[in-house]
């Protein structure tokens, strides 16, 4: 598929996302705010997984720490000033990141993928069994953070609209920040190491470094996506970090196509519809979803991105058959 | 608090370490071995105690229960292995994780469908109910007593096995070096669907063992899953005795953290992993890689 049909049918689809208000149901407004979110979530996790070669099995962890960091300051508040809540919930998150990737990525493979679980879990029980943050039941947060100029709030983030299109920019400003280090000397490194972690040790670059601050940048947009969560819902609780929700991110990942920042957001359009519309179908809906998941790790490995191009290829084949001239190979 | 009370937990963290031996020593041959993460391996202790439930429920018995779920319990290990976890020897570990992550959510769906959403508890044999009096008002239930005893004859049993028989040797050769043991003329296809369906019989057989202890109820096994990771992880992936010093300490943190910082109780096994781990990344018994 040609590069410039990629950046088209993005920007087509960013022009929908945009447009989608004016003639959505404000229901519609607040799934689709979900869906986004998830997508910023999954879109982080895909850094380590698909480009780094971390499968971190514990991501949840700091989607909940971006959560949490928000209800636990802001929890008697009045007003919620966005300038303090956002950076806290950041720096909480990149801190956690932080000590957790340093421990982790001494290790490797399956150790590597138990020990995130098992970290996440360990944050999971410290807020599940604490009654000082709320214990199982969460923490609820009355209302939405406020970006004051003077005495006017510019942002109003309690109209649905309004926190849609603040999820919607914080989507597109991850994926062009994320696009950029991927394109830096940065990225190149971290792929290389994704395909052969011992060349590029051979070759003299500190992996290690590397994999830490791929592991906090992630952590740091998970912690954004939490954050964000957190302000929609005005709901945080541990399951926030529950292993259940880092399986579910591991899914969107490969579901969407890992390796591609637009995968994941695919991947969480497709789970989250299905998870609204299966039940319709059946009670038992998880064993459809649970066999569609299996049916994507044994035969789609790539996901679904991964048709794109086939899909392009028939329909370039098509448009060229009522053609006389070969149609010409510009494929990426 | 008195001597006795430190007695009886002490016996608790025995039994609880026990346990979780029988489900993560399954698990570490699972990765030494087949170098398969097998998320799902809480949803067949899940499974063998239903089976218990359900069989006891018949049969009147627990013993009848647990002779007709064992084969049960081999035949699921042995179908799971072959339709499905035999395509993922080849591939990234990520594969394994989702396939066996979308396993355990069917599995959670069937226990729904066959046996519904209730709690349900298992009766213990009329001949192990009663308790051993240790004081004028503290006492020790026989059959918890029963299980470390049944726990130890099976530990020993596997020892036995792993070091002595043929079955053993082909394990431990394959733990070690797999590609070798497979141009050595061993049929590797049928020794990983062997290990995997008794790795899936040990983690069944623990559910059943547990059930009149614990009560049985939907996502029983998500709790022992996470924690025999934890296990695994503290041992050495590949090590039984890593997977029996790890039972055996995550056994005592979580029995002892419970009375003393009950608080802090569940965090404090995973405080232990991390330490463990800045120690030795390997595990405690684990090959440096």
């Amino acid at each position: 598929m040609p590069v410039r049909t990629r950046y088209l049918s993005l920007l087509a689809a960013l022009l929908l996302l945009i447009l989608f208000p004016l003639f959505g149901s404000s229901f519609y407004i607040g799934l689709l705010t979900r869906i986004l979110i998830l997508a910023l979530f999954a879109m982080s996790l895909d850094l380590l997984i698909g480009y780094t070669g971390l499968v971190s099995f514990g991501h949840a962890a700091f989607f909940g720490i971006g959560g949490y960091a928000l209800a636990i300051c802001f929890q008697d508040a009045v007003v919620i000033h966005l300038w303090q809540a956002l950076p806290l919930s950041l720096i909480s998150a990149a801190l956690a990141a932080l000590v957790v990737g340093w421990i982790s990525i001494r290790t490797s493979g399956i150790y590597f993928i138990m020990i995130t679980l098992a970290f996440a879990q360990m944050f999971f029980y410290f807020f599940f069994e604490s009654p000082r943050y709320g214990g199982d039941d969460g923490i609820f947060l009355f209302f939405k953070p406020v970006l004051m100029i003077g005495a006017e709030d510019i942002l109003h983030l309690d109209r649905e609209n309004n926190f849609y299109y603040f999820v919607l920019t914080s989507l597109v400003s991850s994926y062009l920040f994320l696009t950029m280090i991927l394109r830096a000397p940065f990225g190149k490194v971290i792929t290389a190491i994704k395909a052969n972690e011992h060349r590029v040790l051979a070759l003299g670059y500190p992996v290690n470094h590397y994999k830490l601050v791929s592991f906090v940048i992630a952590g740091t947009l998970a912690g954004l996506a939490g954050f964000l969560e957190g302000a929609h819902s005005g709901y945080v609780n541990p399951s926030y970090m529950s292993w259940h929700e880092s399986g579910i991110a591991i899914a969107i990942v490969v579901l969407g196509g890992m390796g591609t920042l637009y995968g994941p957001i695919l991947g969480a359009f497709i789970v989250v519809l299905l998870q609204d519309f299966l039940p319709s179908l059946t009670d038992h809906w998880q064993l459809l979803f649970g066999g569609i998941v299996i049916s994507v790790a044994l035969f789609l490995p790539h996901g679904l991105t991964s048709l794109l191009p086939q899909i392009w290829t028939l329909f370039k084949a098509r448009k060229s058959s009522s053609v006389i001239n070969p149609p010409e190979s510009d494929d990426d | 608090m008195e001597l006795s009370f430190y007695l009886v937990q002490l016996l608790n963290a025995i039994q609880y370490g026990f346990l979780l031996f029988l489900v993560a020593s399954g698990m570490t041959l699972l990765f030494g071995i087949m170098g398969i993460i097998n998320l799902a391996h809480g949803s067949f202790y899940m499974i063998g105690a239903y089976l218990a439930y359900w069989l006891t429920d018949i049969t009147g018995n627990l013993w009848f229960g647990i002779l007709l779920g064992l084969p049960i319990a081999l035949l699921v290990g042995y179908l799971v292995e072959r339709f499905a976890i035999s395509f993922l020897y080849k591939r990234d570990h990520l594969y394994q994780v989702l396939l066996t992550f979308a396993l355990i959510l069917i599995f959670n769906e069937l226990q729904q469908i066959l046996w519904g959403t209730d709690v349900h508890a298992v009766a213990i044999p009329s001949f192990l109910a009663g308790s051993i009096p240790l004081t004028e008002n503290q006492s020790y239930p026989i059959y918890r007593l029963f299980i470390s005893a049944v726990c130890i004859v099976l530990a020993s049993g596997m020892s036995w096995v792993i070091q002595k028989t043929r079955l053993g040797m082909m394990i431990r050769a394959g733990a070690s070096n797999r590609e070798m043991v497979q141009s050595l003329g061993i049929d590797v296809n049928r020794l990983f669907a062997l290990v995997f369906s008794l790795g899936v019989a040990l983690a069944a057989f623990a559910g059943m063992l547990a059930s009149p202890v614990d009560s049985v109820y939907p996502g029983m096994g998500e709790n022992v899953l996470i924690i025999s990771f934890v296990v695994v992880v503290i041992g050495g992936t590949g090590s039984i005795k890593g997977a029996f010093v790890g039972a055996m300490l995550i056994g005592l943190v979580s029995t002892f953290g419970k009375v003393l910082l009950p608080e802090m109780a569940s965090v404090m096994a995973y405080a232990l992993m991390a330490i463990i781990l800045l120690w030795r990344p390997q595990g405690l018994f684990g090959r440096r890689t």
